[in-house]
């Protein structure tokens, strides 16, 4: 049997621009953002198996002395800050990077997409991407006994401001730095941030002046408030709230000042 | 009675106009006061060595770098302070990248083809340059062939008025640059304005309504291929090496030149009246000289090119 050979379909490439409505691009660029982060592997080895990894050893063996407590309560909300930081900042810090260096970022310049709108679209993405690490981050810790308590609201601030100073970071790095080197310090920051930030190994087993440096970092600040609200039940923990505050003030003045697009 | 039109009117009508323009790097000049007009509709050809200041030129047009001095109007508009409204209806084509490594091809044109209004159907322009089978192959698994013509896609499914195609078939085989000559002619036909640079002038002879020809960032020379080939002819044979050229010479009409390069191929060139080919061919038919592969053409694109912009090589 043969069939006539489809000929390519005739094409009117008469002039006909037009820019789609800004919200409909924005949407286009997130949805085309969230399939290629669900894609690629060694992001969602950093934004799920390993917080989930973290939260399975640390909560299922007594490798470490968490205190008092079910160990859970401790470890869910340390691993929930180290989903924030992955996507947040290495995530989008090394895709941003890469993105700059093969001249996506000018490339997506030349198209009616403005830049507020492509920021936008990778802020939604890292948004999206988050809740579903929360999802599954929040699933797994009930499967193991996790009764997390206090004010949404106050959660929802504290992962906000975190989600907020870690992108500044993390653009300030994709948009100043050569792409290799954006690679390796994200994920040198990752690694250390997780050792020193009250991720999984509390910060009380620091000497007292090294713990008080440390609470100041961001990642500390997300994970010490999210278990004051979620372990603690309290509301709006202020010292977290302010640090992270003035992380995100600062990361996103200095990436809006410094970014530069190739 | 209507008023005079004054230059920026005059500029509205055009695709392009460059007036003056200087770009530097440090205390280099990449553009050094060109000027050019490119009108719309029509098919412009941009050749020059590397280094001449091509893509320089280029980038200014779309908006990617600002001129040190000189004045721009891309389709009537500037193309910093009214980018907003200018982007949908230009196309780019940049010399490479642009595209993420692991985005897959199909799903980088959709993404774009989004950003329009009414857009090229993204299957149908696949399948026209011979991408449908690569439509879910991430880019930096295309062939270098496969990625410029994705680029190319990408630069024409918003149908906008004016592209800028940077050295289109730069590492193409034949069969894909074929094809892609074929979608230009094509985009031409449908009133589609083209800047494009090449290095190819084959490329430049076949397609372009007028070639501008840049070097060390200034126009040298502007106008159609043949006004650029001009009327000048030239005779050319091959016959047994070593011929007496100074006693042909003296058979010609005065002003004529003859030269032997290589050994065996022989050129005249001067007034290449009618009378010329009887001439020579007489000449050699008193001297028992065969020849070979006998012609009158005119001067190739690349023969005035390489006259225009010298021989040494560039960077």
């Amino acid at each position: 049997m043969t069939a006539p050979a489809a000929a390519p379909a005739a094409l009117d490439l008469a002039p006909a621009p037009g820019a789609a409505r800004t919200s409909r691009m924005v949407l286009a660029q997130t949805a085309y953002e969230v399939r290629g982060t669900l894609r690629n592997g060694e992001q969602l080895l950093l934004t799920l198996i390993i917080p989930v990894v973290l939260l399975l050893l640390f909560g299922g063996t007594s490798l470490l002395d968490l205190g008092p407590g079910p160990r859970v309560g401790f470890l869910a909300p340390g691993v929930l800050a180290l989903a924030v930081m992955s996507t947040a900042f290495t995530g989008q810090a090394i895709g941003t990077g890469f993105e700059r260096r093969y001249g996506v970022l000018k490339r997506l310049g030349a198209t009616p997409l403005p830049r507020a709108g492509l920021i936008a679209a990778k802020t939604l993405t890292v948004v999206l991407v988050e809740a579903l690490q929360a999802v599954v981050i929040g699933a797994v810790a009930f499967a193991m006994g996790w009764h997390p308590h206090g004010d949404p609201v106050s959660a929802l601030l504290l992962l906000l401001l975190g989600t907020a100073a870690f992108s500044g970071f993390g653009l300030l790095m994709a948009g100043t730095l050569r792409a290799e080197a954006t690679l390796a310090a994200a994920n040198l920051v990752y690694v250390l941030l997780l050792a020193v930030g009250g991720v999984v190994f509390p910060l009380d087993r620091f000497p007292g002046g090294v713990r008080s440096a440390l609470e100041l970092l961001p990642i500390s600040a997300l994970a010490d408030g999210l278990r004051r609200v979620l372990q603690d039940g309290a509301a709006f923990p202020g010292g977290p709230l302010l640090v992270l505050a003035v992380w995100a003030v600062a990361g996103l003045a200095l990436a809006a000042r410094f970014f530069r697009w190739e | 009675m209507a008023p005079p039109l004054d230059s920026a009117d005059a500029g509205a009508e055009a695709a392009l106009v460059l007036d003056g323009l200087v770009k530097r790097y440090g205390s280099a000049a990449a553009v050094d006061g060109l000027s050019l007009r490119a009108e719309r509709g029509a098919l412009t050809a941009l050749l020059g060595p590397n280094g001449a200041g091509k893509t320089t030129t280029i980038e200014i047009c779309e908006g990617f770098r600002r001129a040190d001095a000189g004045r721009v109007r891309v389709l009537g508009l500037d193309p910093a302070a009214d980018a907003r409204a200018l982007k949908p209806r230009v196309g780019v084509m940049p010399q490479s990248g642009g595209v993420p490594g692991t985005a897959r091809a199909g799903e980088f044109l959709r993404l774009v083809a989004a950003f329009h209004t009414r857009p090229l159907d993204p299957a149908a322009l696949l399948a026209r340059l011979g991408l449908t089978e690569q439509a879910r192959t991430p880019f930096r698994r295309l062939s270098g062939g496969q990625q410029r013509r994705l680029s190319l896609a990408v630069a024409v499914v918003g149908r906008p008025e004016l592209v800028f195609l940077d050295e289109p078939t730069t590492g193409l085989d034949p069969q894909a640059r074929h094809a892609t000559w074929e979608l230009v002619e094509e985009l031409r036909s449908a009133g589609v304005s083209v800047l494009l640079t090449t290095h190819h002038m084959e490329e430049a002879e076949r397609l372009a309504d007028r070639v501008v020809v840049i070097d060390r960032g200034r126009v040298v020379a502007a106008g159609t291929p043949a006004e650029l080939t001009g009327a000048e002819r030239q005779l050319r044979f091959r016959a047994r090496p070593g011929l007496a050229l100074d006693e042909l010479l003296t058979a010609l009409p005065p002003g004529s030149a003859a030269k032997e390069s290589p050994a065996g191929h022989y050129l005249v060139e001067g007034d290449l009246g009618p009378g010329l080919l009887a001439t020579v061919t007489a000449w050699c038919a008193s001297h028992d000289v065969r020849t070979d592969d006998l012609r009158i053409e005119r001067r190739t694109l690349e023969d005035v090119f390489l006259e225009l912009t010298g021989r040494e090589l560039r960077a």
